[in-house]
C-alpha cells in the first residue's frame, strides 16, 4: 500500500496533469483512498493505469455504496491493484442523487450518472451492470447496461438504503383466493 | 480445438442451454449462437439463484452476518467467513491470537481441497469419467467428517468468529487429520493415474479453451485459471494474512492455459494444500483460540454463572451486538476460485451499512465467451467445467 505521504505524492502528480481531479484523500485503517471528481474519473483511472511509475493495471473490484443520509449520497469504488509492487489503492467517485435536490424541483426517475470504465478495464463489464442493477447508477458508454442479477422487468433499486428489506411483496395466492 | 473454418452454407441458430442443465454446475443459462456445431457467440444469463444476501446482511448485527455470507459460494464457505471476519477485524482493529490464525489456515486449506475435489469429480463426470465422481466424493466426505468433528456441521459451519474461532479442535481431531494428511497425496496420485494419460480426457482438454494471459488479466480473472496460463499470482504469497507467511508451499503454474493445464494446476494445488495443513498442524501454537476482548468476543460459557460483568457482556453482545466505528475496509483472500474480496462499510451502528463480496466466479465468468467462441459445443461444456463457477457465489 502507498503510505499516507505516498498518497499525497500521487495526489500531487495527478493534480499536475489533471487539475481539480482529486477532491480529497483519506487513509483509514491502513487503506489509502482517493476521492475523485466523477467528471474526471476516466482521466484519473487511465492515469493511474498508464502513467510511468504508477502501474495500477488490475481492477480488483468495482462496487458501489449508499452513504445515506450523507450528501452526495452514492459512491462508486474502484479497488485498484498494482501487481508488481503489491499495492492496493481505492478510488472513490461520489455521486449526488439527482432525484433529491433540495432547491431544484424533484425530478423523478432521474438517475445518477458516471462514465463507464469498460474500455480501460474490461473486467468492469459485469460489475458495472451489477451496480446499475442494485443502485440505479448509470454508466455512460457501457456496451450493454441491463440488469444482471434481478429480473429484467424489475422496478426499483434494491441495494439503496431507503429501499426496505422485505420491500419485495410475496403473493400468497392460495390464501388470497380462499381467505382474502 | 483450433478455430473451425466458417461454413457459409449453414445458418446461425440461437439455442438456449439451461438454466437447469447438469453440465452448467448450478442454475446458469447460456444463450448460444451456433453455426452447425460451432459456437459463434455466447451470453451467460445469471441471477436465477440471487437471494439478496448482501441486502439481508444490512439488517443483521455483525456476528449474525457470518452464517449468511457462508451461503454465497456454498462450496468454499470457510473462505467467505474468513473474508467477512477478516474485514470486520480490520475495521475494529482486533488482532487474532496465533492459535486462531493457524486453525483458520488449517480449515481454509481443507476447504480448498474439498472445493477442488467437488470440481474434479463433477468436471470429470462432464467429460465422461463417471468413476472420478465417486472417488472424489469419497475423500470429500472425509473432509466433511473432519469439519463435523470440529464444528458440529458438515457444511456452513459458522466456525470462524470475529476474533478467532468459536471452539478449539476436539480430542482425537489431530489423529484423524494426520491420517487424512498421510492418505490424501496417495489418493491424488490415484486420480492422476486415472486421468493424466487417459486418451479421452486428454483429447477433451488439451488445447481447449485457451485464452491468452494478457486477456485474462484484462478480464480480471484470478485463481487457478490465471495460474494455468503461466501467471504466478496468488494472494497467499502476495499479501500477508493468517499463517501463510510462515508456511512453505509452492504456487503451481501452467504453460499454455488450456483445460489440461487448469486440471493440472488444481490437482497440484491439492497436494500443496495438504502440505500447508501438515505444517500448520505441526506448528500449531498453544494458547487461546479466540481474542480476549469482551467488547467483541463472547465470554466463555463457564464465566456466566460466576461473573456479573461477563453476563452483562454476553447480554450486550447477543442482543444488540457491538458497534463499529464508521469506516470502510476491503479485504481479499485467495479462494479456490481466485480473489475473494469483502467490502464492509460501517456507519457506527451495530449493523453493517454495506457488505459486498467480490466473488471470483462472477468475475471469471466473463472469460467464458473468450474461451468458447470458435470451438465446438462439447468443448464449450468442457471449458465451463474447467472454469469452475459456483452459481451461488455468482448470484449471491
Amino acid at each position: 500500500m502507498p503510505d499516507a505521504p505516498g498518497l499525497e505524492l500521487i495526489r500531487g502528480e495527478i493534480e499536475g496533469d489533471h487539475p481539480g481531479a482529486v477532491l480529497a484523500t483519506s487513509f483509514d485503517r491502513d487503506q489509502p483512498a482517493l476521492v475523485v471528481d466523477p467528471a474526471q474519473i476516466l482521466a484519473v483511472l487511465g492515469w493511474l493505469r498508464d502513467a510511468p511509475g504508477q502501474g495500477y493495471r488490475f481492477l480488483s473490484s468495482l462496487h458501489a455504496a449508499d452513504y445515506l443520509p450523507a450528501e452526495p449520497r452514492f459512491a462508486v469504488h474502484y479497488e485498484l491493484l498494482n501487481r508488481d509492487r503489491v499495492e492496493r489503492l481505492r478510488v472513490k467517485a461520489l455521486l449526488a442523487d439527482p432525484a433529491a435536490g433540495p432547491d431544484s424541483p424533484p425530478a423523478d426517475g432521474q438517475l445518477p450518472e458516471i462514465d463507464s470504465c469498460v474500455e480501460l478495464f474490461p473486467t468492469a463489464n459485469f460489475q458495472e451492470r451489477e451496480v446499475y442493477d442494485f443502485f440505479g447508477i448509470v454508466f455512460r458508454g457501457h456496451p450493454d447496461l441491463t440488469r444482471i442479477l434481478m429480473p429484467d422487468d424489475y422496478v426499483g433499486w434494491p441495494q439503496r438504503r431507503d429501499f426496505p428489506v422485505g420491500g419485495e411483496p410475496v403473493t400468497f395466492t392460495y390464501n388470497e383466493r380462499n381467505y382474502g | 480445438m483450433a478455430e473451425a473454418a466458417l461454413d457459409t452454407q449453414t445458418e446461425l441458430m440461437t439455442i438456449n442451454i439451461g438454466p437447469h442443465h447438469p453440465a452448467t454446475h448450478g442454475v446458469l443459462r447460456l444463450v448460444v449462437d451456433l453455426e452447425g456445431e460451432v459456437v459463434r457467440d455466447l451470453k451467460p444469463v445469471i441471477g436465477y439463484v440471487h437471494t439478496g444476501i448482501e441486502k439481508s446482511c444490512e439488517d443483521k448485527s455483525y456476528w449474525k452476518v457470518i452464517p449468511f455470507v457462508e451461503r454465497m459460494d456454498y462450496v468454499s464457505y470457510f473462505f467467505q467467513m474468513e473474508a467477512f471476519c477478516g474485514a470486520v477485524e480490520r475495521l475494529v482493529d482486533l488482532e487474532i491470537p496465533p492459535r486462531a490464525r493457524y486453525l483458520r489456515t488449517i480449515f481454509l486449506e481443507l476447504n480448498r481441497i474439498h472445493s477442488h475435489l467437488v470440481w474434479l469429480g463433477t468436471t470429470a463426470l462432464d467429460l465422461g469419467a463417471i468413476s472420478m465422481l465417486w472417488y472424489c466424493f469419497r475423500e470429500r466426505d472425509r473432509i466433511l467428517d473432519l469439519f463435523e468433528m470440529a464444528c458440529g456441521q458438515r457444511m456452513h459451519t459458522r466456525y470462524f468468529q470475529v476474533g478467532g474461532v468459536i471452539e478449539d479442535i476436539p480430542l482425537g481431531f489431530e489423529a484423524k487429520l494426520r491420517e487424512f494428511i498421510a492418505e490424501m497425496p496417495v489418493r491424488v496420485g490415484q486420480y492422476e493415474d486415472l486421468l493424466d494419460r487417459n486418451e479421452v480426457f486428454l483429447s477433451r482438454t488439451k488445447g481447449v479453451g485457451i485464452v491468452p494471459r494478457e486477456r485474462l488479466l484484462e478480464l480480471g480473472v484470478t485463481g487457478p485459471l490465471l495460474r494455468a496460463a503461466g501467471e504466478p499470482w496468488d494472494l497467499r504469497k502476495a499479501f500477508d494474512y493468517l499463517a501463510y507467511p510462515e508456511m512453505d508451499f509452492k504456487i503451481p503454474v501452467g504453460t499454455v492455459g488450456d483445460g489440461y493445464d487448469r486440471y493440472r494446476v488444481r490437482v497440484a494445488e491439492m497436494v500443496e494444500s495438504v502440505r500447508i495443513v501438515e505444517q500448520a498442524l505441526d506448528g500449531l501454537p498453544d494458547g487461546p483460540f479466540i481474542a480476549d476482548d469482551r467488547k467483541y468476543v463472547l465470554p466463555p460459557r463457564s464465566e456466566l454463572s460466576t461473573s456479573m460483568e461477563s453476563l452483562i457482556h454476553h447480554f450486550k453482545l447477543v442482543t444488540e451486538g457491538y458497534r463499529v466505528e464508521a469506516g470502510e475496509v476491503y479485504y481479499s483472500i485467495e479462494s479456490p476460485r481466485g480473489e475473494l474480496g469483502c467490502f464492509v462499510l460501517a456507519d457506527g451502528s451495530a449493523k453493517p451499512a454495506r457488505v459486498h463480496f467480490r466473488d471470483p466466479s462472477f468475475v471469471n465468468l466473463q472469460a467464458f465467451k473468450d474461451m468458447s467462441v470458435g470451438t465446438y459445443v462439447a468443448d464449450m461444456i468442457a471449458s465451463l467445467g474447467m472454469l469452475d463457477p459456483i452459481l451461488g457465489g455468482v448470484d449471491r
